[in-house]
């Protein structure tokens, strides 16, 4: 058994690691109050770099680590000059959603390159390990400690004695002004992210190296360990997020030494969670400050909807019903069927993160949710799978609302750090939880759709099932948007210190919509497993809740038919094209990126 | 007892207070005037008194109630509505849902409720729309176009456009419309006609002075001092978070603090 002692070491090791994220991502936030979600993208690039490069040149490690944080710092540069500097002015939700767009490339493009499977990445490092009181210190640690301290002493000299730190430092405090004062902010921006680029990228590599393996799956995890780690230390404070970054190292190595690994990530989440809700602001910052995002100004761009007049859905509504009358489409209505699926997902995100403008980043947690709860009613309680449905919505309802509660009265980009971080929790817990969720092994032997004893797996009847539960889940949130909530949950968006003086009162809203959207989410996510007969804790991944978010973004913000529509794009068009199958995450990033450049309200506009 | 009574009412932002010490008795149906030069510290007075910031000393007394530090959707309840220095509409908004939204507080839904319990009649009744709750919103909606007349042509013909469309003078406009939708039992103004022309201030002065003839009882912050000389019943006047005098508007305006404030010929040494 590894002793306290060795746990503390790899505690600090895996800290420096996200220090080196983190302090990247702290210096983009401060400059320009983004959260770069392609920062772990740049990882995973910088870690297979490190592997090409000591593959087919026979580099030696210092000259790998140059090449790699000269490759990295490179695409640094490249992504705020093609991804973000051409959205300068539009709204603040908008540059985030392009990083999310440039990750989707990024790991597509390595996949496509280097395919999903693993490869060892060896430090070439000679093997030594000292003993040092009760455990032990390998080479590695070492190194990557000394990286850590030196990267750390070189930024801070920067930011501190060179011209150009200072001003970062400027424009960290006040843009406008710096840019008054004649600091080029553009070089500021490309300077901040090809130094965060080139850190992020030696992270990956030296992760690869510690671990000797690295895979083309690993960007999500280092994003949201370098954003937790930020959090802690308080957003845009570089050394609160190399704070953060051990603190939260450490938190994580005590805890797989408490419980085991499978809790390395649920340690994490639950102490992001903690920071969000009690100190928001990061661990540093004291407890009566101003707001971080800004009082005023506009969350979503103006935008003039397009209005699909009622006829025209009808229409549309009965040709998708007599569509499995054509002979021989199964294909098509398994493909359809799915987007039907996915437009409840899309119909329950709009309503969250489009009408009350909460940009969710964990809505696959109420797939989750909602397809355990009908798939273990049904199975372990024997109840009749029609009612298992309806049930798992409302259980998703309250359950969804009530985890996401302690999170409504964050703003901004904080809202949709704190759901993901939920999201992940979701996720943990069903994989921990072995009583109920029967843990990794997953839940098989679903019964399939029935309804009154008559059986509904054919294709065609789950495309008519789908397709009606959908379209009566659209109608309801339509009539409900009507009446007084409408304007309701549209004032907290516009502008939630408005609506608060007027009586709104926030937590009430939020939870109305979170229930509703929860209650819709969980029907999709009943059914999914009905249809399935086998879920795990991997069924509803948090890239779903990425794809919802596009669909939501490519229809228009709340806007329902807009939802449907881009959940059909998104989910079935690449399925009917074949060919396409397999550039599927290519095609959501490139899409994600030139709507947020050229559409930001969406193909049908912000309702 | 006053209408309003506020104590001692103190806001600090680290070195620099905001509000320093201020005691305000504001009778029911007055028009008090918080006049003062730019940064004297009226907006967080409003602030403090709305619910939207904190007081670090000092009592306010709404209607007899201690409301200090409530928050401002409980103040939206009891009966207080404010508009903003900068505007703040509700930009996706059609004209006529900003105004309902300041109905808000008026709805039955809302109005008696139970925690858990009356949120969830609320998601229901608006799903369902009873006849009772459809009602409301018809008469609630003819009512926001009675409001809006108020403003003669300016606002009627837009009544469904987004407020973003809208010229600034329109949008404050709509945020009055907005707090008189509330029913408000005290109205608080900061700076109503702030970007807007002679016509449209006269105009504006106007309307102020027909919601005063109604008796609501309305406090004004205003740098136009014509209008705040001719509406005001009395006057306060701010100058470094201190308040430097107080009275009707023609002792206000001949007070020699109150010309040494506005000049400046203290901060500048007489170089003017």
């Amino acid at each position: 058994m590894s002793s306290w002692f060795d746990y503390t070491v790899n505690g600090l090791i895996i800290g420096n690691i996200y220090a080196l994220l983190a302090v990247g991502l702290a210096l983009i936030f401060g400059v320009s109050h983004l959260i770069n979600f392609a920062h772990g993208s740049v990882y995973t690039v910088g870690a297979y770099v490190g592997w090409a490069a000591i593959r087919y040149l026979h580099t030696p490690l210092p000259a790998t680590m140059l090449i790699v944080v000269a490759v990295c710092a490179g695409l640094g540069i490249a992504i705020e000059r093609l991804g973000l500097r051409p959205l300068q002015g539009s709204a603040r939700i908008a540059p985030l959603l392009a990083t999310i767009g440039i990750s989707f490339v990024l790991d597509q493009g390595l996949n496509l390159i280097f395919t999903p499977d693993p490869r060892a990445l060896s430090s070439g490092l000679p093997n030594w390990r000292w003993q040092v009181g009760g455990g032990t210190i390998g080479i590695m640690d070492l190194l990557i400690g000394a990286i850590g301290i030196a990267s750390a002493g070189v930024l801070f000299g920067f930011l501190r004695f060179s011209k150009l730190g200072w001003a970062v430092r400027a424009t960290a405090q006040d843009r406008d002004a710096a840019r008054q004062m004649g600091v080029d902010t553009d070089r500021v921006n490309r300077t901040v992210f090809a130094i965060a680029s080139g850190l992020g990228g030696l992270s990956g590599m030296l992760v690869g190296m510690y671990y000797n393996h690295i895979d083309t799956a690993m960007s999500f995890n280092a994003t949201l360990k370098g954003v937790v780690a930020q959090v802690i230390g308080g957003m845009g404070n570089v050394p609160g997020a190399i704070f953060g970054s051990l603190l939260l190292g450490l938190t994580e190595s005590y805890g797989v030494a408490l419980f085991g690994s499978s809790y390395r990530n649920l340690f994490a989440f639950v102490l992001l969670l903690a920071v969000l809700v009690l100190r928001p602001n990061g661990l540093f910052a004291s407890a009566r400050q101003t707001p971080p995002e800004p009082m005023t100004g506009t969350f979503i761009a103006p935008s003039r909807p397009v209005r699909v007049p009622a006829w025209a859905l009808w229409a549309g509504f009965v040709a998708a019903a007599l569509l499995p009358l054509v002979p021989d489409i199964a294909y098509i209505l398994q493909t359809l069927t799915n987007g039907w699926l996915y437009a409840m997902l899309a119909l329950s995100l709009t309503l969250v993160a489009g009408t009350v403008g909460q940009v969710s980043l964990g809505h696959a947690a109420l797939l989750a949710i909602g397809g355990y709860a009908s798939a273990l009613l049904a199975l372990d309680l024997g109840v009749p799978v029609p009612f298992a449905v309806l049930a798992a919505g409302f259980i998703t309802a309250v359950v969804g609302t009530a985890l996401v509660f302690p999170a409504f009265r964050l703003r901004g980009h904080y809202i949709s750090i704190a759901t993901l971080g939920i999201g992940e929790i979701v996720g943990l817990v069903i994989l921990n939880w072995e009583g109920l969720t029967r843990g990794p092994i997953g839940v098989a032997g679903i019964p399939p759709l029935e309804a009154g004893g008559w059986e509904l797996d054919s294709p065609r009847a789950t495309y008519w099932v789908t397709l009606v539960v959908m379209a009566v889940l659209g109608l309801m949130q339509a009539r409900l948007l009507r009446g007084h909530l409408g304007r309701t949950f549209r004032a907290i968006r516009e502008d939630d210190i408005a609506a608060r003086t007027y009586g709104i009162s926030l937590n009430r809203y939020k939870g109305m919509a979170f229930a509703y959207g929860g209650f819709a989410a969980g029907i999709s996510g009943g059914i999914t497993a009905h249809m399935y007969s086998y879920i795990n804790h991997e069924t509803f991944t948090s890239q779903i809740s990425v794809l919802a978010l596009t669909m939501v973004i490519l229809g228009g913000l709340g806007n329902l038919t807009g939802a449907i529509i881009g959940a059909v794009a998104l989910i079935s068009l690449p399925e009917m094209f074949r060919f396409a199958a397999e550039y599927r995450m290519l095609i959501y990033g490139f899409t994600l990126l030139l709507l947020i450049r050229f559409r930001p309200q969406g193909v049908l506009g912000t309702v | 007892m006053a209408f309003l009574e506020i104590r001692g009412l103190t806001r600090r932002f680290g070195g620099l207070t905001a509000v320093d010490a201020i005691d305000i008795d504001f009778a029911e149906g007055e028009l008090l005037s918080i006049i003062g030069p730019n940064g004297a510290g009226k907006t967080t007075l409003f602030n403090l008194i709305s619910g939207h910031d904190t007081p670090d000393a000092g009592s306010i007394l709404f209607d007899g109630r201690p409301i200090a530090g409530l928050k401002p959707e409980r103040l939206a309840a009891l009966g207080m509505a404010r508009t903003f220095q900068h505007g703040r509409v509700f930009a996706n908004l059609s004209v006529r849902d900003n105004v309902l939204v300041g109905a808000h507080t008026r709805l039955s839904l809302v109005r008696r409720s139970v925690p858990v319990i009356g949120p969830v009649v609320e998601l229901f009744a608006a799903l369902l729309r009873p006849a009772r709750v459809a009602a409301e919103e018809a008469a609630l909606a003819a009512e926001v176009e009675g409001i809006v007349t108020l403003f003669g042509e300016r606002l009627t013909p837009r009544l469904d456009q987004p407020a973003y469309s809208l010229s600034y003078a329109n949008r404050r406009r709509v945020e009055i419309g907005r707090a008189l939708a509330l029913h408000p039992r005290l109205l608080l103004l900061d700076e109503p006609t702030a970007g807007m022309n002679e016509t449209e201030t006269a105009e504006m002065m106007e309307i102020i002075g027909r919601l005063k003839a109604d008796g609501l009882s309305i406090l004004l912050i205003e740098h136009k001092l014509d209008l705040v000389m001719r509406l005001s019943d009395r006057v306060i006047v701010m100058d470094d978070g201190e308040k430097i005098a107080e009275g009707l508007p023609e002792q206000v305006r001949n007070d020699p603090a109150v010309i040494e404030a506005y000049l400046g010929n203290r901060a500048v040494g007489g170089a003017a």
